[in-house]
């Protein structure tokens, strides 16, 4: 009976896991895309807000319109809304050259204050908050004991790791356009005269990386939720950006991190229900204070991508 | 084809201008906004910018809401002006409001001279010491600092959240806010029966003496040196390090003073909606204040009428209070396009 118990407890914790990593993959692996090209997205606190919103915003409509793929509308919105965060992003960083850091801080807040707005200028002030019929959970493995229940999934948390960490892997690495992107973040300069177009190359991994942290966002509202809330981000995006340092800018090890937070993030949940009086917010600071403590032992050795926060100009 | 840069500064009359063009342009792009709710957008800038400054309640208000944006953009000009990117004056802000709150419930019984003398210290204290880390992993190992304070933001929240869900929760109401603090630890009030309190005296103070240490002592011209290169700061001999680690620490204790000011002047108990973002609008205050003292004191009073306005006009108006925030995000990105202008000249060219 115990051991029932504890089985089902480990394969719940699991499932939960791979549900909490989802929204982490998506934006790690869009931050670390971008990142590699030498820009700092920190606008990715408000891209995934503004995708969780959007999305939202636009699925609940379509679904009112008795639209049969309104989740589908949904999700194409919040990476469009994405995409154009990732333009205004590039015309501040690539095209004016800004600090990206404050452009990174202004589109985060930016794009908060825009949702915020749409959702009263969509939704009203009811005090009931409007939901939607979310996409539902597959089952590949049906009731098979274990692996059944473990992958009972969305179809976004398959395609964040079936898809988005291999392919992100495979374009950074494995073809002309990754070499491109990482030169043009090590050594804009080298890569501009071995004629690489650093601008063009900047703004599409910018667009990448955002739509890919918009619909981390989209997955919250769209799939896990049904429903959009004010702290429906919470800090996942800040999250993003610690897991990418932790991860030294790999895709692969970006996930591994985000199941690592996905883990301790579910198990506190769980520890909670349970009745474990535990301060949990200790747990939820681990990704930061990790994230620190493996800057600070790594010292000088960091690896941060060569042209890191250094906007390129052609003199 | 692309934008061609040209060295070039702006002559100095047109340097104050470029705020101010910047929040022209900025209200013409977020009339679309007003438009789209089907408000008239003369109304709207009428409640933004005139009702707040039109009665005597009103403008107290507006000081009230100006005064931790007088300080978090104190704070973090002084950082920027030292070449130090602190972005975490949120955290830092928590921190002070933090110590603030742990000493002002100690000071039952005790005089208020010593009270508030304590609480300032002690919410500076914390301040420094939650800008201390990231200060030194820059001084130290060339660590940037730009995600290193960031991420102590959302540590800091968790921390306060910790201690409000824990020791600290209120034992009758069961809410996640602290006790009161004792009486002689708040601010006193500078209006009777008004909200404006000591922090503004406090911040005004700070503006003072940061724009006399930045514009006419030694170490103030040091700081700039750094802020504008290291290299030929230390060239020049200037202890590059001990200069770049006192412009964070000090303005690590300038933030965590906003957050003693919000407890001990307003809120007299800590609850996690302390800051309210302040930390980040500390941002846009130094920003839009062109890194100059004086600039962020009239930054900070701006947003203030600004974020009294978006409440006026959201109950005149029907607007969504959000307005406000959208203004100011936008207004930071415009002028931050915008000082491109005081360095460059910037032309349309076909040819690359």
């Amino acid at each position: 009976m115990n051991d029932l118990l504890s089985t089902t407890f480990l394969v719940g914790l699991i499932a939960a896991t791979l549900r909490v990593a989802t929204p982490l993959v998506f934006g790690t692996v869009g931050e670390v895309i971008t990142e590699r090209a030498g820009i700092l997205n920190l606008g990715i606190e408000g891209i995934m807000f503004l995708g969780a919103f959007v999305g939202f915003a636009a699925a609940a409509k379509a679904e009112a319109a008795g639209m049969a793929g309104y989740l589908w509308i949904g999700l194409g919105a919040a990476t469009v809304s994405g995409l154009l965060m990732a333009l205004l992003m590039g015309l501040l960083t690539v095209t004016l050259g800004l600090n990206q850091h404050v452009s990174g801080l202004g589109i985060t807040l930016l794009a908060t204050a825009l949702s915020l707005f749409g959702f009263r200028l969509v939704f009203g002030e009811s005090s009931v908050l409007p939901s939607i019929d979310p996409f539902p959970q597959l089952t590949p493995f049906g009731d098979a004991p274990v692996i059944g229940p473990i992958f009972t999934q969305y179809l976004l948390t398959f395609v964040a790791f079936l898809v988005v960490v291999p392919v992100g892997w495979w374009l950074l690495y494995r073809t002309n356009f990754g070499l491109n992107l990482r030169s043009v973040g090590e050594n804009p300069e080298a890569a501009d005269a071995a004629g690489i177009n650093v601008f063009r190359t900047r703004y599409l991994a910018l667009a990448i990386g955002a739509a890919l942290m918009a619909s981390g966002g989209a997955f919250l509202s769209l799939a896990s939720l049904g429903a959009f809330s004010p702290g429906i981000i919470a800090g996942r995006g800040w999250v993003c950006i610690a897991l990418v340092i932790f991860a030294r800018w790999d895709p692969v090890r970006g996930m591994l991190g985000a199941l690592l937070f996905g883990g301790v993030f579910a198990l506190q949940l769980r520890l909670q229900t349970l009745g474990f009086a535990l301060p949990y917010e200790v747990l939820l600071a681990l990704p930061y204070l990790v994230t620190i403590a493996a800057l600070a032992i790594a010292g000088r050795n960091v690896a941060y991508p060569g042209a890191y926060l250094k906007p390129y100009r052609r003199e | 084809m692309g934008l061609k840069f040209e060295r070039n500064p702006a002559p100095v009359w047109f340097r104050p201008l470029i705020p101010l063009l910047a929040i022209v342009l900025t209200f013409a792009i977020t009339t679309t906004l007003v438009l789209l709710v089907n408000a008239n957008p003369l109304q709207a800038y009428y409640y933004f910018l005139v009702e707040p400054l039109s009665s005597r309640v009103s403008v107290i208000e507006v000081l009230v809401k100006s005064t931790p944006l007088l300080l978090t953009g104190a704070a973090v000009t002084f950082a920027f002006v030292g070449g130090f990117w602190n972005i975490g004056a949120e955290g830092q802000l928590l921190a002070g409001a933090t110590a603030a709150t742990a000493i002002g419930l100690q000071m039952d019984g005790v005089s208020p001279l010593l009270a508030l003398p304590l609480m300032i210290i002690g919410g500076f204290a914390a301040g420094m010491a939650w800008v201390l880390i990231p200060a030194l992993m820059r001084v130290k190992l060339a660590i940037d600092e730009v995600v290193t304070t960031l991420l102590l933001n959302s540590v800091a929240l968790l921390g306060v959240s910790a201690l409000l869900n824990g020791p600290w929760r209120d034992p009758v109401s069961q809410w996640p806010q602290s006790p009161e603090i004792a009486a002689s630890a708040m601010f006193p009030k500078l209006i009777p029966r008004s909200r404006l309190h000591l922090g503004f005296i406090l911040a005004i103070i700070i503006i003072v003496v940061m724009w006399f240490v930045l514009s006419r002592t030694a170490f103030g011209l040091r700081m700039r040196a750094v802020g504008m290169s290291p290299h030929a700061a230390r060239f020049a001999g200037i202890k590059v390090e001990q200069t770049l680690l006192i412009s964070a620490l000090v303005s690590g204790g300038i933030a965590g003073l906003a957050g003693v000011s919000e407890v001990a002047g307003i809120h007299f108990h800590l609850i996690d909606a302390i800051s309210g973002g302040n930390g980040y609008t500390g941002i846009i205050v130094a920003t839009l204040g062109g890194l100059n003292p004086w600039g962020a004191g009239l930054a900070a009073l701006f947003i203030g009428v600004i974020d009294t306005g978006s409440q006026s006009v959201s109950r005149a108006l029907g607007v969504p209070v959000y307005l406000g925030d959208v203004i100011l995000a936008t207004l930071l990105l415009v002028t931050l396009a915008m000082l491109l202008l005081q360095r460059y000249r910037i032309r349309w060219v076909r040819q690359p």
